[in-house]
């Protein structure tokens, strides 16, 4: 390990230590909005583990993370909540590897277009299944796991992905999603098996945005397909992993804190404006800052180094 | 013929819908041998390059490298045994330095080069094509005839068994050319086997051992560069019949 990434290991340990302490504050009001952070900076930051390096841009969170909280919704009665957090990381990872396989071949656009669409057909066929089992519309998720236990979850599972993100960066594969985003042309005759290194990769955000909801279901207590299979999530983290810089994996977390911190006063105060606000960022985003803070911050670190 | 048959193309076909580009190819290049694959704009050559690289997949006929079949097989699998090539039109990796659009022809290639072994063996190659010291350039701020010294290098690290170089020549200027004819001859020095496709008659006649001319998609003539370029075919395929 070099001198810097001694440091950044530092830094980030004192960050997660400084951000498990959040729920000893017992402020009700942190807690939620750490929640709400941590789930963020777990799902940005897998989706651009994907997404950053090839530019194929999934709007399919919302899909794997809807099955991890109906995995947990129609197990918890059943079987042990650990359990069921593996089952549907093999769900997640099962599904993302069938819709890597049949999509991935497909480049730009229509990529897109598939995987907002999964979302929606998972969201039809759990409706569907439930009205043809003549059971409500939703499912009750009671539990003893308390917000805090939730929040600590996330803060691990996050770390999980930044280590991986780390040791995928410094491998064959990053190098590899890396040339497959500059030219895939380069990439193919260059010898590399660009249908596996993307599929595997999306399998890895698949899965972690499927036990992200997982870990979320307790929270709900009640949840429906229109809350677990919503489209606005699988936005909310695609903006905020631009706000913060797809190409970097530090990126997207210095996109979700000040995107939720003022996302939270957004919905508080215009609660029926929420999509145009939404809008209104995506076009000042992609517009202003097309490489994301990040992208900022690099360039200003590049322009000081210049001046001496 | 002395040398080992590095490269033998059997009666290979590929049509696009009803457009026969490439018709019953037949030919063969040995291990050291270089080769120009040439005719007029539309002949099938880039065609024929692309069916060897494995980026277009041939209709019929065979393909074998040292002996192993490769027809039909992936790019990216062809790539692994041992064949590398340069574009028609220079293809950069724009987001990335000199040296790591260097590293990118080595690590999955036919040799999967890492850490220290990757990074000298791509310093040697930008050295030998004339961009010692440039590694920290990025792409973006290096002239043509650079962007294509460095897809030469990318190409060369992998230490490829065959190397196809698609009018890696083209859009040279005179001098830029000397220098790349001359490039391409130490390559040749080195012994590498090496497929051209190009229209500079200076290179082709300085640089191949052997030519094989194509006119729509079919061989029509094959030997020394004097002898087809004397043929009375190929002078009919290129400046039409009353030259001949």
């Amino acid at each position: 390990m070099t001198g810097a990434e001694v440091r950044n290991f530092a830094v980030a340990i004192v960050l997660f230590a400084l951000a498990a302490l959040i729920p000893l504050t017992g402020s009700g009001y942190w807690l939620s909005i750490g929640v709400s952070i941590a789930t963020y900076m777990v799902l940005s930051t897998s989706w651009a583990l994907f997404s950053g390096p090839t530019h194929y841009i999934s709007l399919a969170t919302g899909a794997f993370y809807g099955i991890g909280m109906y995995v947990v919704g129609l197990g918890i009665e059943i079987l042990p909540y650990p359990v069921l957090l593996l089952i549907a990381a093999v769900l997640g990872a099962a599904l993302a590897a069938l819709v890597g396989l049949a999509t991935l071949r497909l480049s730009g656009v229509y990529f897109v277009i598939f995987t907002l669409g999964l979302a929606e057909l998972i969201r039809q066929l759990v409706n569907w299944g439930q009205t043809t089992q003549g059971s409500s519309s939703g499912l009750y998720v009671l539990t003893d796991i308390s917000e805090p236990m939730i929040y600590w979850q996330l803060l691990g599972l996050g770390a999980i992905v930044y280590l991986l993100g780390w040791w995928i960066n410094r491998s064959r594969l990053g190098f590899a999603l890396r040339i497959i985003g500059n030219d895939e042309v380069v990439a193919v005759h260059s010898g590399i098996n660009t249908a596996s290194a993307k599929i595997i990769l999306f399998v890895v955000s698949g899965t972690v945005a499927t036990v992200t909801g997982a870990l979320l279901a307790p929270r709900l207590s009640y949840i429906e397909s229109s809350i677990a299979f919503s489209p606005m999530l699988s936005f909310l983290v695609v903006i905020m992993a631009l706000l913060g810089g797809a190409h970097r994996l530090w990126g997207p977390i210095i996109g979700v804190v000040p995107f939720m911190l003022v996302w939270d006063l957004v919905t508080a105060k215009f609660p029926n404006q929420t999509t145009l606000v939404l809008g209104i960022c995506f076009l000042l985003i992609v517009y202003a800052i097309p490489h994301g803070l990040a992208g900022l911050v690099e360039k200003y670190r590049a322009r000081a180094r210049g001046a001496f | 013929m002395a040398g080992r048959s590095a490269l033998l193309v059997e009666n290979v076909s590929k049509n696009f819908g009803g457009l026969i580009a490439v018709d019953a190819m037949t030919f063969e290049i040995e291990e050291h041998e270089v080769l120009g694959l040439i005719g007029p704009n539309g002949s099938g050559k880039t065609t024929m390059m692309n069916l060897v690289s494995g980026a277009l997949k041939l209709n019929s006929g065979r393909i074998r490298l040292f002996g192993g079949d490769i027809s039909g097989l992936a790019a990216n699998r062809i790539a692994r045994h041992g064949v590398a090539r340069t574009f028609q039109l220079v293809r950069m990796l724009p987001s990335m330095t000199a040296r790591e659009n260097v590293f990118a022809g080595g690590v999955f290639g036919h040799r999967r080069l890492w850490g220290r072994d990757l990074e000298e063996n791509a310093e040697a190659m930008l050295e030998k094509v004339g961009l010692g010291g440039a590694g920290s350039t990025p792409v973006s701020a290096m002239t043509y005839i650079d962007q294509k010294r460095l897809e030469l290098a990318r190409a060369l690290v992998s230490d490829p068994k065959l190397l196809l170089l698609d009018e890696w020549l083209a859009g040279l200027n005179p001098s830029e050319l000397r220098i790349g004819i001359d490039l391409i001859n130490s390559l040749r020095g080195e012994g590498r086997t090496i497929i051209v496709v190009e229209h500079v008659m200076d290179a082709i006649r300085s640089l191949c051992d052997r030519c094989v001319v194509m006119n729509s998609g079919a061989k029509i003539a094959e030997g020394t560069p004097q002898e087809v370029l004397a043929d009375e075919e190929v002078i009919r395929a290129y400046l039409g019949d009353h030259h001949a």
